[in-house]
């Protein structure tokens, strides 16, 4: 079966994100900015007065940096588009969905249903993740207009806080739900199953590490 | 002597095409895995893969917005010369790293461990790396970039021969489904494995193993080359694929390197090259010819030789 597209506002009403199924693909349309370390650092830890107006310009919070750089002139050339992995910022988002009223948290990989379930669905919140991963080239494609970089003489270009213009930009794939269900957790447990059967024939290794497990339901991030 | 604007230029114009030209080896082997993919997810993700490759040369723009930490190998054949020295090539790799990441542009992801300075370029301390192989006929100099993704999916392991194949396959699928979830290695990849050597060697050899070796490739030790299959078939029957989502691809291409090690051990290290495999070669000719190709083929006779001295009749033999 083919998975259901769906174009979304990056300022999305309550009843758009309620509509949204695990595996959904969806296509943004509005402002969005770009958010890692430096930025939660800047704005959480050094209480930096966040340079755009949160959420009414955009509910979207984007885990990426660009391939971009800013011309001699002051304008941008932004070429592809990919996010990071999002469950290094898990220690930052309570506090910036609280104050910044993001709907949309988009990124690499998703966080737990922990997570889900304790801040993103009390937010009326979901999780997009980018698809590949490294389908940068069509993220690019998606971006009609780089309307500001803030921050990048202080964080560099990596860890800026870009806000995009996007048009119909995608694919992303809904990988949380507003019951705090987690798309890679569902797809995890069915894989789960087999793996006892790919694994005979193998042997632990003689010497053993510390934090060393054989449950192979146990992820790495968290 | 090879001239070293050649050189410059060239390096430019390599890491350009890294950036955003998909290898055809990868290419087929994505295909060939996308017509096998029958998970509702996996599918789609290969089909957005496969239209990405095109969009991006397209529109002339990076394959992937985490464009990797771009490195050298410089394969240098015995009777070659360069304009200016070694220290003069290592300049004009920096240079051209630095021109490319403002010009493609890539994302300048090069920081200071500790203080993360960035310098918005991706050259610093010890970057871009720069290694360097060697070749006993010839008066040419390859130039190879990787621009390899630098976070997950890489483990090491120092095994013992009482570990032995059951050992290895053990590692391995233990590296392929830690990191495989969520697609944390963007697979489905190109796994490198090194084994044998020292630990910073066996790094080494899994890492080039990934980059260096293309897709469909197979070691010249027939056992080993057999290995390679039987490891590549066993990553694709764990029902894992791109994104960590049920699929039956997860392992574009397995392969092996090895290096003597000590009487003792087993050394293995496990390498992902993902879904943005990119990597560009050119061969330099002191006539200021360069003729662009996207194999490395690092892994000559000359790199596997056993023996204490090289002849090349052996290499016919």
């Amino acid at each position: 079966m083919k998975p259901r597209e769906v174009v979304l506002s990056t300022t999305p009403t309550a009843e758009d994100i309620a509509a949204l199924r695990l595996g959904d693909i969806v296509y943004l349309d509005g402002l969005m900015y770009t958010a890692r370390e430096g930025v939660y650092m800047r704005a959480l830890e050094g209480q930096a007065n966040i340079p755009m107006e949160l959420p009414s310009e955009s509910a979207a919070n984007f885990h990426c940096s660009p391939a971009a750089t800013i011309r001699e002139d002051g304008t941008f050339d932004l070429g592809a588009v990919t996010a990071t992995a999002s469950f290094r910022f898990a220690k930052w988002l309570p506090e910036w969905m609280a104050k910044t009223g993001a709907r949309l948290i988009i990124g690499k990989g998703g966080m737990s249903s922990r997570d889900y379930k304790n801040y993103f669905v009390p937010n009326g919140a979901v999780y997009l993740s980018t698809v590949g991963y490294g389908t940068g080239a069509l993220l690019g494609r998606g971006v009609e207009n780089v309307e500001a970089v803030h921050w990048h003489e202080e964080l560099g270009l990596a860890q800026a806080m870009w806000v995009i213009r996007c048009k119909r930009m995608g694919p992303f794939i809904v990988a949380s739900d507003l019951d705090g269900t987690c798309l890679f957790e569902r797809e995890n447990a069915k894989i789960s199953k087999n793996l006892d059967r790919v694994y005979e024939g193998t042997r632990p290794a003689v010497l053993k590490r510390f934090g060393e497990t054989d449950d192979r339901s146990d992820e790495l991030i968290g | 002597m090879i001239s070293i604007d050649l050189i410059q230029n060239t390096a430019r114009t390599l890491m350009d095409k890294a950036a955003i030209e998909i290898p055809q080896d990868y290419l087929d082997g994505l295909q060939a895995a996308a017509k096998t993919e029958d998970g509702d997810l996996s599918s789609f993700v290969l089909q957005a893969m496969l239209d990405n490759y095109e969009a991006a040369k397209e529109d002339r723009r990076a394959m992937c917005g985490d464009t990797g930490v771009p490195r050298w190998f410089v394969k240098m054949a015995n009777d070659a010369r360069i304009e200016g020295g070694m220290c003069a090539l290592e300049t004009a790799l920096r240079r051209a790293t630095a021109e490319a990441t403002n010009g493609v542009p890539l994302r300048p992801n090069r920081v200071h461990p500790l203080w993360r300075t960035d310098h918005n370029n991706n050259v610093g301390i010890g970057a871009p790396e720069i290694e360097y192989g060697f070749e006993p006929e010839g008066d040419w100099v390859d130039l190879i970039t990787v621009h390899k993704g630098g976070l997950f999916g890489t483990d090491y392991r120092m095994l013992f021969p009482s570990d032995g194949i059951e050992g290895i396959k053990r590692f391995y699928l233990d590296s392929l489904v830690a990191f495989g979830k969520r697609g944390l290695a963007c697979q489905p990849a190109i796994i490198g494995i090194g084994l044998g050597g020292s630990k910073d060697t066996c790094m080494v050899l899994g890492k080039r193993a990934s980059v260096l070796r293309t897709v469909g490739s197979r070691n010249s030790d027939p056992r080993i080359a057999a290995l390679e299959d039987e490891l590549k078939q066993l990553g694709n029957s764990i029902g894992m694929g791109a994104m960590g989502f049920v699929g039956k691809n997860m392992v574009i291409d397995c392969n092996i390197e090895v290096g003597y090690c000590h009487t003792g051990g087993m050394q293995m290290s496990v390498h992902a090259f993902c879904l943005s495999s990119r990597r560009a070669v050119a061969r330099l000719f002191p006539d200021g010819r360069v003729e662009y190709r996207t194999d490395p083929d690092w892994f000559t006779p000359y790199q596997r030789r056993e023996t204490v001295e090289w002849e090349p009749a052996m290499e016919d033999a």
